[in-house]
């Protein structure tokens, strides 16, 4: 059954994406892989999410890679990766944009607030920027480290050791 | 005093006594960041019962503890934490290194792990395994306490802290 409905989300997606969509693919477990440009990722998530019919309510993860030396690298090193799942159809698929280095992808927080931390950590660890971020900071790394260590030109072993704890962020110790 | 006034002779040190009672009465500061904490609080539960070695007063407050037991992986984030609370702790202390992630980063050769507490804090016994068996632990404990009675361990490892130097100049191989 599960099948059948995720075959048909396809083509009910594929028609609603009608021009955004630059690629389909399947990945080793038949889940499929909508290509979007970076400009027009919210709005394909949106017809993913707000379609009648496909209901991809659940944002279950965001995160991203850095494809340098990869095929496609010429259109973007960073590549951001939504993972959706739909709790009618219990069936998942999967958005990726690409994006070069310091060119900002646009904010997943409008559609989900659960982006809010998953945008951090790819901002801590790759450095891929995301526009109208309410709080776009480190989350994971301290604050003062330089660099972003997921990417593949930062060194795997490069420690980053500071003496003292990290400072309180200023706007926590502010009183309401 | 001999009721004849004579004069008095302890026939021990105190030295002898005073260390004598510290290893008896050792309170541990369980400073758990991962899941060797899981292994911790197993000896320190009624199964193996760490209270036999007179090890049973777990104090949350580094003031009021002379072992700080750092069981679990301390990423670089953590450390100034642990030197923190290290240097909070009242003399005489002791340092036990709980698990391989403690004694020398383990399997988190990475960027974002301490490769091993003793590049920051001196370690005065380290306990192999990941996680160590409660066994190893109090095997671990045991060998701390003979230490604690002769004296010469806790002296050797203060003097090796001191030579340790400030934080950021070390944190293990660089690139």
């Amino acid at each position: 059954m599960s099948a059948n409905q995720l075959e048909a989300h396809v083509a009910k997606l594929q028609e609603a994406l009608g021009g955004m969509l630059v690629r389909l693919e399947r990945d080793r477990q038949n889940v499929p892989i909508f290509w979007v440009k970076r400009e027009q990722v919210i709005d394909a998530l949106r017809a993913a999410k707000e379609t009648n019919g496909l209901e991809y309510h659940f944002l279950s993860d965001l995160t991203a890679y850095d494809d340098t030396d990869g095929e496609d690298e010429a259109q973007g090193r960073f590549v951001v990766v939504y993972q959706l799942y739909s709790p009618q159809g219990k069936t998942r698929i999967r958005f990726k944009t690409r994006a070069a280095d310091g060119v900002s992808v646009p904010t997943a927080t409008v559609l989900w607030a659960a982006a809010n931390w998953a945008e951090r950590e790819v901002f801590d660890l790759l450095g891929v920027k995301f526009d109208g971020h309410p709080d776009l900071r480190r989350i994971l790394l301290d604050v003062r480290w330089q660099g972003h260590p997921l990417r593949k030109d930062y060194h795997w072993r490069k420690y980053q050791l500071f003496n003292d704890p990290e400072p309180i962020p200023e706007h926590l110790l502010k009183e309401e | 005093m001999p009721k004849d006034g004579s004069p008095e002779i302890l026939t021990t040190t105190v030295d002898a006594i005073s260390n004598w009672a510290r290893k008896n009465s050792l309170w541990p500061l369980p400073f758990g960041t991962s899941c060797c904490g899981i292994e911790m609080m197993a000896v320190l539960s009624s199964d193996y019962d760490m209270s036999r070695f007179g090890a049973e007063v777990v104090r949350f407050s580094p003031r009021q503890a002379d072992l700080i037991i750092c069981a679990g992986t301390i990423t670089l984030k953590m450390a100034p934490v642990l030197k923190n609370i290290y240097e909070q702790m009242a003399e005489p202390k002791w340092v036990m290194a709980f698990g391989v992630c403690t004694s020398s980063g383990g399997i988190y050769n990475a960027y974002p792990v301490l490769q091993g507490i003793d590049t920051i804090i001196p370690v005065d016994v380290y306990i192999p395994g990941c996680p160590p068996s409660p066994e190893g632990v109090i095997h671990g404990l045991m060998q701390l306490q003979k230490r604690i009675q002769t004296g010469e361990y806790s002296r050797a490892s203060r003097a090796r802290g001191r030579e340790l130097g400030p934080l950021a100049s070390r944190g293990g191989q660089k690139t």
